[in-house]
């Protein structure tokens, strides 16, 4: 099987390799402190860095001001409210938008993935539709949908709904065909036998699912509100630059990085917590 | 394979979409609706639109940036992946940054590259390789860390190092990582390529197809949505081709294991 999301399925239920497998449990967490610093050091020398730069003429300010600058804009506009406001709009946008895309992408992924009939008939529409850029819909979405929440929407549950499917799809065949059969002996019913059988072996892979769609739905929502100027993070980026605030530009950039970074951590964590039961998430705790 | 196997085979693969189509055609065909023309509108206009100049004029220039800015991605990640990888102290000290590097949204980058480069080609191709850069990179970094310690250790045995080294221990063993990365960026390069173009262009498919919508010029729009969509599904078809001539070790590989 070629199935493109091979590599992302399985790098959740392998169990884990590399550096702390081998040694002891306090030696891990040892190098696991180190490494925490090391990572200190990395970001502060960029931090140094981007402020040397300019300060030293390398890099003309007008483009890159120095980190003290930034970060002096960053203060400044998280005191604003209509930075708040922003952050907000980008956030309903995004959470609205992975809500529709997780069900839908989990319904129907259950629904075809159950079925080889279904599956066999869906999947060449299904590998012509996914690789379509989202953002081939812009104009149709700004003819249609307009410039607010919706057309916003269109843009994240696109692209953000194929990748929950096909994780669904891959997840929903790899179930126990033992397991599947003894089911059936046992007279479990169609709806016990998605609870209690397929379900479970699905669900790291939909977990996964989640976890690259809640990245994608970020970065299609910040696209649109940059392109279209749906109201959130991205349409204030677009009026620091077009304002050339040039600090403001980056530390709005800043911002949606941060929130980047938190979406990641959380979906991570909501992966751990979900699969607690899962042996590759038992094993990680144990080394 | 009889024949009926694969007359259901080829009813299988063309069904769905030969009917999806039929009835966009038939339900279409009579649409007074000013933003849903009738599909045999949207192909006529297609036909005139793309066949011709635009090929040349506005598709070659767009995925030439494209190809440029994706392959330069590929060179610098899996360069840089290999180096940072190979080290555990650098690795450790860049893993943050670049990590915040992936979580920004490629598109917030353009900004800051039109300040830099000005709106030329340039500009155009470093907004696809900043995008692109980030997962190639990381997946390279984590391709290489996870190196089968057997294999690592015989190599060093045999005195395998230096080129030959990476030439055939890192670079196979991190093959379907590296691909995995490779496969997300080119999807962020698509978005890019055609985003670069919507800031003060003159050219290209996706300064065509807005320029459509904004001349209100629905049927051509259309037809440009699905030139840009059948160029996705080529690049990704292109793409599956080259990552099974690459990796067809690992599939064959990991078949055998499945079957065993």
């Amino acid at each position: 099987v070629t199935e493109p999301l091979d590599v992302a399925g399985v790098a959740v239920v392998s169990p884990p390799t590399g550096d702390h497998a081998a040694t002891g449990d306090a030696a891990g967490r040892g190098r696991r402190g180190t490494s925490a610093w090391l990572g200190l050091i990395g970001i502060a020398g960029l931090v140094v860095l981007m402020e040397f730069l300019p300060r030293a003429g390398l890099v003309p300010s007008a483009y890159l001001p120095p980190t003290s600058e930034v970060v002096g804009a960053l203060v400044s506009e998280l005191g604003v409210g209509a930075t708040w406001t922003a952050i907000g709009d980008t956030l309903l946008g995004w959470g609205i938008g992975l809500a529709i895309a997780v069900s839908g992408g989990i319904v129907v992924g259950v629904l075809i993935g159950s079925s080889n009939f279904l599956r066999e008939l869906t999947a060449s529409t299904i590998e012509f539709l996914r690789p379509i850029p989202s953002v081939a819909l812009i104009p149709l979405a700004v003819l249609m949908l307009g410039t607010g929440l919706q057309s916003k929407l269109l843009l994240v549950v696109y692209a953000s709904f194929w990748q929950v499917l096909i994780q669904v799809l891959y997840g929903v065949h790899d179930v126990d065909p033992v397991a599947a059969d003894t089911a059936h002996s046992y007279g479990f019913s169609r709806w016990a036998r998605i609870r209690h059988v397929v379900w479970p072996t699905a669900l790291p892979y939909v977990m996964t699912g989640v976890r690259l769609a809640a990245a994608v739905a970020l970065v299609l929502a910040v696209t649109s509100e940059l392109i279209i100027g749906n109201p959130g993070i991205g349409a204030r980026l677009l009026l620091a630059q077009s304002g050339g605030a040039v600090a403001e530009m980056y530390a709005l950039v800043v911002v949606t990085g941060v929130i980047g970074i938190a979406v990641n951590l959380l979906f991570r964590a909501v992966e751990r917590r979900v699969l607690r039961w899962h042996p590759s998430v038992r094993g990680e705790e144990i080394a | 394979v009889s024949a009926g196997g694969v007359l259901r085979r080829v009813g299988m693969v063309l069904g769905l979409p030969v009917v999806l189509i039929t009835v966009w055609w038939f339900a279409s065909a009579n649409s007074e609706n000013f933003y849903f023309p009738p599909l045999a509108d949207v192909v006529s206009a297609g036909r005139e639109e793309w066949v011709g100049e635009r090929l040349t004029d506005d598709i070659l220039p767009s995925v030439l940036r494209l190809l440029t800015g994706y392959l330069l991605a590929v060179v610098i990640g899996v360069l840089l992946g290999v180096l940072i990888g190979s080290f555990r102290t650098v690795r450790a000290i860049f893993e943050p940054v670049l990590e915040f590097l992936r979580a920004l949204p490629p598109p917030v980058l353009v900004p800051i590259i039109i300040l830099f480069m000005g709106l030329g080609t340039a500009m155009k191709v470093l907004v696809i390789v900043a995008g692109c850069v980030w997962p190639i990179l990381l997946n390279t970094v984590e391709g290489v860390r996870a190196v089968d310690e057997v294999q690592s250790d015989t190599a060093r045995s045999y005195g395998i190092s230096g080129l030959a080294r990476q030439r055939h221990l890192v670079l196979p063993a991190a093959g379907p990582q590296i691909f995995a990365g490779m496969r997300q960026a080119l999807s962020i390069a698509i978005i890019l390529m055609v985003i670069s173009e919507l800031f003060a262009s003159e050219d290209g498919l996706g300064y065509t197809i807005v320029e459509f919508q904004r001349t209100f010029a629905i049927p051509e729009m259309w037809s440009g949505v699905i030139v840009l969509g059948l160029l996705g599904v080529l690049l990704s078809l292109v793409f599956r081709s080259v990552e099974n001539h690459v990796l067809r070790w690992y599939h064959g590989l990991r078949q055998a294991q499945r079957s065993a």
